[in-house]
């Protein structure tokens, strides 16, 4: 379990618990959190679960896979921290963390 | 559930969802999102919310993802949003001059708009023995439960298909530690989606993955005394089964509009905002034939992002929002560690333009008409996919040189 905030783009924060074995794309969407799309249900097929996590959390967040960078290279506002939420494995280890959500997804 | 809120239905308007699949959960979502505040009633055969159904052949049948995590919303997210969801049970009648639909319990539900997202159902095919324990179709939860079931490890799967559906439960079932033979009557695997080489690749892929596969195999019987037993080929090839799965493709839900007098061509017809002729009743999803500006046609598509898309469309349009829906049709494919991704439409091309190495499991076959990109299959190729989304909505040519040539980023075609 972990608690994670995600930032709406107009700045709405959402603090919530996400167990251990979920993903931070279901994470938003198990609490109904907006800016999140998740077209493809977490295949890494789609790239709409695009978050901007902290800096502070990137290194515990670890690195993106060739293919998840492949797909954020065609993200609309890309950032250095950009990764598709689908993509990030919940653990106790993530307690805290913060993502941001861009203006769109797609 | 429906029979609640009778005390202000009077002023409330009531829009019906007819179907309760991806199209119609996310119809729900955008009502409410566009500021709907009428009642909102979803109606499904099956006995769960909105699912993620694409999950079903690939991780959920290899149970590498529990139930809880194929659904569209959290349970709890219908009843907060003051959307009645009726499940297990059956849509029978849309009478569209008395604006009421007939449910399979009897009642009667007034509307002032209606939705049909009633999506599609698997083909059946009318062969001997096919009502035999250890036969399956692959379509909803119960279906892969059934499935699963049956899945010890080393026993015999025969699958009758070699689509989308057939190959993924291929890879998802000698996951499990199956003995897995699929039989396809077309000359190659997945004829009817990809390009010979794409067929080559997955054909190969799936035998070194240890599967059988027999293309040109018309299957003639399932035997068996009292379960299955075997699988008869019109050739007489004779193929021991414990379970068979058959996926030769699926059927659009039409005939509640047929027999309402909308008009229906392989397909419920709709505009582009998603609208039928009746200024009251709209359709989304598999179940519908659509005009795309992009391919100048009518199309009728069997995919997650048409059935999103759509459904978006349609409640907007629901709320008089009136949006054109032209996009280019994206699918994708899990199989072992490849991933099949799919943009726009491969029919009626001239020309195949490989770009990678198919022995490197990655690679890209882009479809070109007239010189202009139509369609692109991309096997571990996210950069070729992601372009090509792109350049297909833009009607774009690029040499075909050009597209060979590794030493080009795909991202600079688009600049």
């Amino acid at each position: 379990m972990a608690k994670i905030t995600y930032i709406e783009f107009d700045g709405a924060r959402h603090e919530v618990d996400v167990s251990t074995g979920l993903n931070v794309m279901e994470g938003a969407v198990k609490n109904l959190i907006p800016g999140i799309d998740a077209d493809c249900g977490g295949a890494c097929a789609c790239a709409t679960c695009h978050v901007y996590v902290d800096p502070d959390w990137v290194e515990k967040t670890g690195k993106p896979s060739e293919m998840e960078l492949s797909m954020l290279d065609f993200a609309e506002d890309l950032q250095k921290t950009s990764r598709l939420s689908c993509q990030i494995e919940v653990d106790d280890s993530l307690d805290g963390l913060i993502v941001r959500l861009p203006e769109t997804q797609g | 559930m429906a029979s609640g809120g009778q005390t202000d239905t009077e002023t409330q308007e009531t829009y019906v969802v007819i179907g309760a699949g991806h199209g119609a959960g996310q119809a729900a979502v955008t009502l409410r999102a566009k500021g709907f505040q009428g009642r909102i009633i979803l109606i499904g055969e099956e006995s769960y919310a909105p699912y993620q159904r694409p999950a079903l052949s690939k991780a959920f049948l290899s149970g590498d993802l529990a139930l809880e995590r194929l659904y569209f919303k959290p349970p709890e997210y219908y009843a907060k949003n003051d959307i009645d969801l009726i499940l297990d049970t059956v849509v029978t009648r849309l009478d569209r001059e008395k604006k009421t639909i007939a449910l399979s319990d009897g009642r009667v539900i007034g509307y002032d708009k209606a939705l049909l997202a009633t999506g599609s159902r698997v083909r059946k095919i009318p062969l001997p023995g096919v009502d035999l324990p250890g036969v399956f179709y692959l379509r909803t939860i119960a279906d892969v439960e059934g499935i699963r079931a049956s899945c010890a490890k080393g026993a015999k799967i025969v699958i009758v298909g070699g689509g989308y559906i057939g190959l993924e439960v291929a890879a998802s079932t000698r996951k499990l530690g199956l003995d897995v033979t699929v039989l396809e009557t077309e000359s190659r695997v997945m004829a009817r989606a990809v390009g010979k080489p794409v067929s080559d690749f997955f054909e190969a892929l799936h035998a070194e993955e240890g599967v059988t596969i027999k293309t040109g195999q018309a299957v003639k019987a399932l035997e068996g005394k009292s379960k299955l037993e075997r699988v008869v080929c019109a050739d007489g090839s004779v193929w021991q089964a414990d379970i068979a799965v058959i996926g030769v493709g699926i059927v659009p839900n039409q005939e509640l509009a047929e027999e309402a007098g909308l008009p229906v061509d392989n397909g419920i017809v709709v505009d582009a905002a998603c609208r039928t002729t009746d200024p009251s009743v709209f359709a989304a999803g598999d179940c519908t034939n659509h005009p795309n500006d992009i391919f100048e046609r009518r199309l009728r598509l069997e995919s997650v992002h048409n059935a999103l898309e759509q459904a978006k469309t349609a409640a907007a349009a629901m709320c008089g929002i009136v949006n054109d829906y032209n996009q280019v049709p994206w699918f994708w494919s899990d199989q072992y560690n490849v991933k099949l991704q799919i943009a726009g439409l491969s029919q009626g091309y001239d020309q195949i333009v490989l770009r990678g190495d198919p022995s490197q499991r990655k690679f890209a076959a882009f479809y070109l008409k007239q010189g202009m990109l139509i369609a692109v299959d991309a096997i571990n190729a996210v950069p070729e996919y992601m372009a090509s989304r792109k350049l297909i909505a833009a009607h774009a040519r690029i040499a075909p040189e050009r597209l060979a040539d590794m030493s080009i980023p795909m991202k600079s075609m688009i600049e």
